[in-house]
């Protein structure tokens, strides 16, 4: 029999990722992948698979999956209940599943997204080399369903032996790092305008975090201005007219015609994947 | 050309007109660098992403400013003819603004050679210049909730064609059979920067 997984339960949902597809933005292809890319590529590593398999990203927990063969398996994100047959059986450790056993993935207190690796990885058809679900453009496999059958991979190492791995935490307030431009000439003194608080509003998914705050002021000189299209890249922070910014995330928008007024370093974006709705975000400018 | 940072590993290369980003970007894709992952033209710009921790931003840099946008060569591009319907819900209002009939309309606009500048708005979505000059006409005052994948348009100084069904306030010309993008295909979008299209009219 060949090694497949059942989902038997999804939460609010449940998406197929892994490390996406990037090199196709000049097609209009965003590049995708897991949000949260350390914590995907740690569940990887304690299932024993490449950091590249495609694992199941959830949006506050609430996954079950049936195992139709014995496997090794791994859930990490925010710290959250994992169960086996009902029995406790932890966060960011290796879980072996027999044929038939059932995993659950409880909901987190804190952060949103965990990641279940599986050994052998999500083996479903990749498209355009990744197996990532892309949420603006529709490419990869439909948000998973109860009764939806996943093939699996064949194994192909051995589970990492970490006797514990702590969870990293997810603050209520986040200092994110930035790099001002490429148009922060569009704004009255960007960096100051930029560090005030911001907090995380419940319109933001996978495309982007949209913030809530203080409308960034434009100069006068550019007002009124029109930016012609310009690429875009994840952690971008666009500025529509009402003035309130949006940090673009994997599923971003490939290009867009408002301006950009400072970048999110790459190694801040993991947090900003967990942030909840309510989250305080201050942007640090650096040089 | 403008220089102008875009976070850790990118930049945006600002260029005087379409003309000169088309050469731009024919210059870096030709170069092939290895660690460059993303080369993304805009209207005025061409977006460079690098490998983190590689040169590649500063090979590019060296490149564009080395280069002559006049002489620059992007290798033979490809060419695509398209066939067309024209039957868009919007072709008697485009004669209408330019002032000539709809024959004309479709003569002007399978008469020229276009060119894919950038892409965006969904994948397989090429923005293409070269449209006639009374052609060149405003988005609709109120964008369609729904415009049916194929739809040929035009928009500014752009036509098009939708890929997909989506929202879009272009005016609608025709549409066409050919699939626009297929991300299991070897080449899944028809449409790249630097090809040469054309339209045929089918009726």
């Amino acid at each position: 029999m060949s090694r497949a997984l059942e989902v038997v339960a999804t939460g609010p949902l449940a998406l197929v990722q892994d490390l996406g597809r990037p090199g196709h933005a000049h097609l209009g292809v965003p590049p995708s992948g897991a949000l949260d890319v350390p914590a995907l590529r740690l569940a990887n590593r304690l299932a024993g698979n490449p950091e590249t398999a495609a694992g199941i990203e959830t949006l506050l927990g609430g996954l079950a999956v049936k195992a139709r063969a014995s496997c090794t398996v791994a859930v990490t994100g925010p710290p959250v209940a994992v169960t086996v047959d009902g029995r406790p059986a932890g966060s960011h450790v290796p879980v072996h599943l027999t044929a038939g056993q059932t995993l659950t993935v409880g909901r987190p207190d804190t952060g949103l997204r965990c990641y279940l690796a599986v050994s052998g990885g999500i083996d479903v058809e990749p498209e355009l080399g990744s197996r990532s679900r892309d949420v603006l453009s529709g490419i990869g496999p439909a948000p998973l369903e109860p009764g939806d059958v996943l093939p699996l991979g064949a194994p192909s190492g051995i589970p990492d032996g970490a006797d514990t791995v702590t969870a990293p935490p997810t603050p209520p307030d986040l200092l994110v790092p930035v790099v001002l431009g490429p148009r922060d000439d569009w704004f009255d003194d960007a960096a100051h305008q930029l560090s005030v608080p911001w907090t995380v509003t419940s319109e933001s998914n996978r495309v982007g975090l949209r913030l809530d705050g203080p409308a960034l002021r434009r100069t006068e000189a550019r007002a009124a201005a029109e930016l012609p299209s310009e690429g875009v890249i994840t952690g971008a922070i666009q500025v529509p007219p009402n003035g309130l910014p949006v940090v673009f995330l994997a599923d971003h928008p490939t290009t867009g015609g408002y301006p950009v007024i400072a970048v999110v370093v790459p190694r801040a974006l993991p947090a900003l994947a967990q942030a909840r709705p309510g989250t305080t975000i201050r942007f640090r400018p650096y040089a | 050309m403008r220089w102008l940072r875009y976070g850790p590993d990118a930049a945006l290369v600002e260029c005087e007109s379409l003309a000169e980003m088309s050469a731009v970007r024919a210059a870096v894709v030709a170069a092939g660098l290895p660690d460059l992952v993303e080369v993304v033209p805009g209207a005025r710009t061409v977006l460079v992403a690098a490998r983190p921790g590689t040169r590649a931003l500063e090979q590019v840099r060296a490149l564009v400013e080395r280069a002559d946008p006049e002489t620059a060569d992007g290798g033979e591009p490809r060419e695509i003819t398209l066939d067309v319907r024209y039957d868009g819900e919007d072709l008697d209002l485009v004669a209408r603004t330019a002032g000539i009939s709809t024959d004309e309309v479709v003569e002007l606009h399978t008469g020229a050679v276009y060119t894919v500048a950038f892409t965006g708005f969904a994948p397989g979505f090429g923005y293409l210049t070269g449209l006639p000059e009374p052609l060149r006409q405003s988005r609709l005052d109120t964008p369609r909730t729904r415009v049916p994948a194929g739809a040929v348009a035009i928009a500014g100084e752009f036509t098009g064609v939708y890929p997909r069904s989506s929202p879009g306030g272009w005016r609608l010309l025709g549409h066409t059979d050919a699939v626009l993008f297929d991300s299991r295909a070897e080449r899944p979008a028809l449409l790249a920067p630097g090809d040469r299209v054309r339209f045929r009219s089918l009726s």
